[in-house]
């Protein structure tokens, strides 16, 4: 779906738009772009060069009459609610381009006249990696004055990390700063996105309308864009069919993967290498059963909560968190068991206690070890509302048809005498061939092979961070048999404990090797240590051995792509910094400056979790 | 694999080294190259896989549990106490189920992976062990009477085997080059082989030295068999040459057969050098190079003639063989407990049932054992007792038992003590049957194996001991062995009842071998389960209960009554000759 809608002043008469809206109105984003093409085709046959009619607008100044919206999002939300608000902003009659913020040009900022931020942080305190430039660029010298400029911040993020909402924070301070005009206070939206976001839009809209005072003779192009939408999305699930659901690592092994494949037939999921797969999970019978238990609630009692009234079995098991504590709760249940241990844990002293508590334990679990009594409204209220789990797709259309393919760890371990799940990991794992999964794309165009198919490609994917790199494989070699040119190298660096339980996809990527759809393959088992080893080894010590390669293969052109653990990823890029460095002679600023130009680049792509 | 392929292997090979330094650091798989896969079993070595996790490992898309069995090249089965400790401690580090005592005398070692294979073995050759020739072409472990009752004949005698198995080891320097880091030196690759050529042998070949009475080497079976001749006095004499024996068939193949060596002549200690290596070169250059299972020297003298390859060894060697001597086995099956030599010195004789040393259950079946720490407390014991234990030995016998050898007389007590604490007395409850009873390894691990064995050995005879004691024979001394394919490496055709595995839980029962390992048995009854097998046995049981002479075995009886016919070629009875034991047999402890 495209990310960036320009509507630049448009020189058609009105029947020829009204024509052209009715032609647009049922095209989904590949119709779109298209028909941009096709127009431009058409266009380029006359002599006289015209704006192509769906691109982003660059080059241009920005129009005065319209706001820019801007995001900055990892996993979908900012963009969402980005989204969301250039619709309502075109219902509005205003004109309105929506830009990633690594797409947006800061060369055109001091001419930008109202503009809407919508930015989430990350982890403890970190720009997405997609508005990084633009986060690093309006916090340093070269930024420009903009006295002439009206804005507002939505920031999202997670009141479970101590610096909350700090990149909306940081970027809206900067922008008064700056001498920006603020236009209606920074919204700092929590994991229940919409309580803030939904206002926040509203209030956006009403403030924009107000300066900028729309022309009632600008007819927009979609004049209905909601509703070209396409069928199936993260609010409209499709279900897919469930086709194998297969252990791939052995009994032997600590963990427990799972080579998941789900039939996508008539769903126009027509996903690249690089994209996800949103599945939406429902939270066990047993564990909703303990919950209900714990708090000696009826589940089948009905329960209203915005407009919804459901009983409140189908509550905690199709609509709330029920793995995954939150700061919030945590602060209500402190008041519900009146727990003084717990209401220390919330200060900012005990951030680590904190954390350990949040990576290490599941709302059942803190309803068993401090007793406090909660209605069933009041528990429906403050649970966090139910969050679809993204999976790195493992395949491509071009080796798989109508099919997704997902590399799932299930999680599952013993706490306190009893199982606890990850929440979609599980609902994977426990479904059987003919199941149902309720499914959505969710497009990941910074994590691409590159266009050009002669171009070599480093993928670093330890554990499931593996997924994405076998349809890049996938794909890769279904093009290399129909390509003339010269085909890319393609190399992979995959690490996980143990080699002979643990090697993911092994028979795939000796076969690869054989046949030439895999070049080169770096292993690392951390737990096979030889008995006179030290220490042991992941993908970055692997890194650094094969450093002189690997140095010359980026200076070549090479794309590297990183995906797995955050902190995983750390380790990789200081490891990368290392080998850059070592080929210039040791300077680590011009390493750095060098892996930053790749990021500019699209050239060193990380989809990290 | 075709023969041209496993031929040009060899020659291709630079002397057993291939690629195999490659195959060892290729980190995508615990596999070799397939080519490697050949060589490797010279350096006494297999690579093999968990069969019963091979259906799993494929859905899961993980290629199979590769391992890797080494073999040691040990003539005679003969270890010291220290050694012992040695090779227990590489099973506890680096293999998996334990230790297993080979039917030729040798320890094997399983589920080594890829990746600790060098470790091991530099581990087993710094216990002053060697793998070398374990396997492959060329000559294998050299078997030794093990239950001698003649301490210093038994010397002289594994000592000429030693040497012989030294004698006819590779020249190629392979072997320290990739698993010792030796360094290459000139002509590496290319170092004669004057005993082997650049082909080595066309199949195994097998070399055994009995000594009456006891036939437990099964000298018959081997390519090359030497049974010493021993003068009134216990005094060696000389060896009687028999050649051409060999277990392997294939099923349904005619072609493919179980031969009993022939004798043809006798030599004095000086010359079994040099008739072992005419007969070696002999079989080098005439056997089948074309058809590899028509390759071993039993074929060879089947397809030129007995008379024919006699004069050719006799050319080789340079000398005329002497006209054989008359000689008498009792018994090809081991005595169990105590028994003294003539210096005094003791020896115990140990059931290890199917070879197989553990601690706790192996594959979570049967009982909990304590065998492989028992044997190393022993160990220890007598490694701790320099001066009482310096003619002390741990010999593994070719019926997978286990002789602890040469105990003072002071220590006896100990050993005992030790040997009940962890359970190594079970031949003193285990009927006649269990205790002569022989199975090869097959599943998990051997790729050849079309049925279980070792790991069916228990339930099968406790079954047929069930059966036994419905006829009162449970005292009957029935010699059972299993194979688990017709390879025969349980010597199954001289059993006297044998199952030869043909499909999982499914055996060919061949019946009525002798027991002393001079007559091959026949096959009664076609692809039968265990239900069958049973049936058939037990009519047989009942007539045998009636019908037997006094002393008369079960596989002696069924020809007697015609139950099997075995024809003349399958024979090799001996007149019996009254030989002078000089024995002193204390079973029970005072």
């Amino acid at each position: 779906m495209s990310s960036s809608l320009a509507l630049p002043a448009t020189p058609l008469s009105n029947e020829q738009a009204d024509a052209v809206a009715r032609l647009t109105q049922d095209l989904d984003a590949r119709g779109l772009w298209w028909l941009s093409g096709y127009a431009a085709g058409l266009a380029s046959r006359e002599a006289q060069p015209a704006p192509p009619l769906a691109a982003p607008v660059r080059g241009e100044t920005a129009t005065p009459g319209r706001i820019s919206i801007v995001y900055g999002s990892q996993t979908g939300n900012a963009r969402r609610v980005a989204e969301q608000l250039a619709a309502d902003a075109e219902s509005a009659g205003l004109g309105v381009r929506l830009l990633r913020a690594d797409e947006y040009p800061t060369r055109e900022l001091k001419h930008e006249r109202h503009l809407y931020l919508v930015l989430s942080t990350q982890g403890d305190g970190d720009p997405s990696d997609d508005a990084r430039d633009l986060h690093d660029f309006l916090l340093g010298p070269r930024a420009p004055r903009l006295e002439h400029l009206h804005f507002a911040v939505l920031g999202l993020g997670d009141s479970s990390y101590p610096q909350f909402c700090v990149v909306g924070q940081r970027i809206d301070a900067r922008l008064a700063e700056l001498g920006a005009q603020r236009v209606l206070p920074r919204g700092d939206a929590d994991l229940d996105i919409d309580g803030v976001a939904a206002p926040w839009r509203a209030h956006a809209v009403a403030a924009a309308k107000d300066v900028l005072k729309p022309s009632a003779t600008v007819t927009p192009l979609r004049p209905q864009p909601a509703q070209a939408a396409p069928a199936f999305g993260r609010e409209r699930p499709f279900q897919a069919e469930l086709l194998v659901n297969q252990r791939i690592t052995a009994t032997a092994s600590g963990k427990d993967v799972r080579h998941v494949e789900l039939s996508l037939d008539d769903a126009q999921f027509a996903y690249e290498p690089g994209d996800a797969l949103g599945v939406w999970p429902r939270n066990p019978d047993a564990l909703v059963a303990t919950v209900l238990d714990t708090l000696g609630l009826d589940g089948d009692a009905e329960v209203a909560h915005d407009g919804v009234a459901l009983p409140l079995r189908v509550w905690l098991g199709e609509k709330r968190e029920l793995t995954k504590l939150s700061r919030p709760f945590i602060a209500s249940h402190a008041q519900h068991a009146r727990s003084d241990e717990l209401n220390r844990l919330l200060a900012p002293e005990h951030a680590e206690r904190f954390a350990t508590l949040l990576a290490e334990q599941q709302v059942v679990d803190l309803l068993q070890r401090f007793d406090g009594g909660w209605s069933a409204e009041e528990l429906v209220a403050a649970l966090r509302p139910l969050t679809p789990r993204l999976y790195s797709i493992a395949s491509s259309r071009k080796a798989v048809g109508d099919e997704a393919h997902l590399t799932v760890a299930h999680v599952e371990y013993e706490h306190g005498g009893q199982t606890r799940w990850g929440a979609a990991s599980h609902f994977l794992a426990a479904r059987d061939g003919g199941a149902r999964v309720p499914v959505f794309l969710e497009s990941n165009d910074r994590f691409r092979l590159p266009a050009d198919a002669s171009r070599d490609i480093v993928m670093i994917g330890p554990g499931t961070g593996v997924a994405p790199f076998r349809a890049f494989v996938q794909e890769r070699a279904a093009l290399r048999s129909a390509a003339t040119g010269r085909s890319g190298r393609n190399w992979l660096f995959f690490g996980n404990p143990h080699f002979r339980s643990d090697f993911l996809y092994q028979l795939e990527w000796q076969r690869a090797l054989k046949n030439g759809t895999l070049d080169r393959i770096d292993l690392a088992f951390s737990r096979d240590v030889s008995r006179d080893a030290a220490r042991k080894v992941y993908v970055q010590d692997r890194i650094r051995e094969r450093g002189a390669e690997l140095d010359a293969w980026l200076r070549n052109g090479a794309h590297l792509y990183v995906c797995g653990g955050i902190a995983m990823a750390r380790d990789v890029h200081a490891a990368l910094l290392d080998v850059v460095a070592a080929g210039n002679g040791g300077d680590r600023d011009a390493a750095e400056a060098f892996l930053r130009e790749l990021q500019q680049q699209r050239r060193y792509a990380k989809d990290v979790y | 694999m075709s023969t041209a392929s496993v031929e040009s292997i060899k020659a291709d090979s630079r002397r057993l080294r291939g690629s195999l330094l490659q195959s060892l650091a290729d980190p995508v798989t615990g596999s070799l190259r397939e080519d490697d896969q050949t060589l490797i079993k010279y350096h006494g070595s297999y690579q093999q896989d968990d069969r019963d996790a091979r259906e799993t490992r494929r859905t899961a898309k993980l290629e199979p549990a590769y391992s890797f069995m080494i073999r040691t090249r040990t003539p005679g089965g003969v270890v010291t106490p220290q050694q012992w400790l040695r090779l227990d401690a590489i099973a506890t580090t680096y293999a998996e189920r334990g230790l297993r005592i080979t039917t030729r005398q040798a320890f094997q070692f399983h589920g080594v992976i890829k990746t600790e294979l060098k470790a091991t073995m530099r581990a087993i050759n710094a216990a002053l062990v060697d793998t070398l020739a374990a396997c492959g072409d060329v000559n294998r472990n050299v078997v030794v009477a093990a239950n001698p009752l003649v301490s210093r004949t038994h010397a002289q005698v594994h000592a000429q085997a030693a040497a012989l198995s030294e004698h006819l080891l590779p020249n190629t320097r392979a072997y320290y080059e990739i698993w010792l880091d030796e360094e290459r030196v000139a002509g590496s690759g290319e170092e004669a082989e004057p005993i082997y050529g650049d082909r080595y042998l066309p199949r195994k070949f097998k070399i055994g030295f009995a000594i009456p009475p006891t036939n437990d080497v099964d000298v018959f079976a081997q390519d090359l068999g030497f049974v010493a001749i021993l003068d009134a006095a216990g005094a060696l004499l000389g060896y009687n040459v028999a050649v051409g024996g060999g277990m392997g068939a294939t099923h349904g193949d005619a072609e493919t057969y179980p031969r009993l060596a022939s004798t043809i002549g006798f030599v004095e200690p000086r010359h079994v050098t040099a008739v072992a290596e005419a007969v070696v070169t002999a079989q080098r250059d005439y056997g089948n190079r074309d058809v590899r299972k028509r390759a071993r020297l039993k074929y060879t003298i089947d397809d030129r003639g007995l008379d024919w390859f006699k004069s050719e060894v006799e050319r080789r060697a340079g000398f005329s063989l002497l006209p054989a001597r008359p000689f008498a086995f009792v018994h090809n099956g081991d005595r169990f407990g105590w028994s003294e030599g003539e210096d005094g010195r003791q020896h115990l004789t140990l059931r290890i049932p199917a070879g197989r040393i553990v601690d706790g259950r192996l594959d979570g079946r049967g009982e909990d054992l304590r065998h492989l720490s028992g044997l190393r407390a022993i160990a220890a014991l007598l490694d701790a007792r320099p001066d009482e234990s310096a003619d002390a030995e741990f010999r593994m016998t070719p019926n997978q038992n286990l002789v602890i050898a040469g105990v003072a007389p002071t220590l006896r007590a100990q050993v005992d003590a030790l040997v009940a604490e962890h359970g190594l007395d079970g031949w003193r409850r285990a009927s006649p049957l269990r205790r002569n009873a022989l199975a090869c390894v097959a599943l998990p691990t051997c790729g050849l194996a079309m049925a279980e064995a070792e790991r069916y050995l228990p339930d099968f005879v406790a079954a047929v001991e069930t059966l036994l004691a419905r006829h009162a024979l449970q005292d009957a001394p029935i010699h059972l062995r299993i194979s688990g394919c017709p390879n025969g490496c349980s010597r199954p055709y001289l059993g006297e009842i044998a199952l030869v595995g043909k499909a999982p839980g499914r055996y060919n029962l061949m019946l009525g071998a002798d027991h002393r390992g001079q007559r091959l048995n026949a096959l009664y009854r076609e692809n039968i389960d265990e239900a069958q097998i049973l049936a058939a046995l037990d009519p047989l049981f009942a007539d045998y209960a009636r019908e037997r002479e006094h002393g008369e075995g079960f596989g002696d009886y069924l020809l007697r009554s015609g139950v099997v016919a075995i024809p003349d070629r399958d024979r090799r009875d001996t007149a019996p000759f009254p030989s002078i034991p000089i024995e002193i047999v204390a079973e029970s402890l005072a």
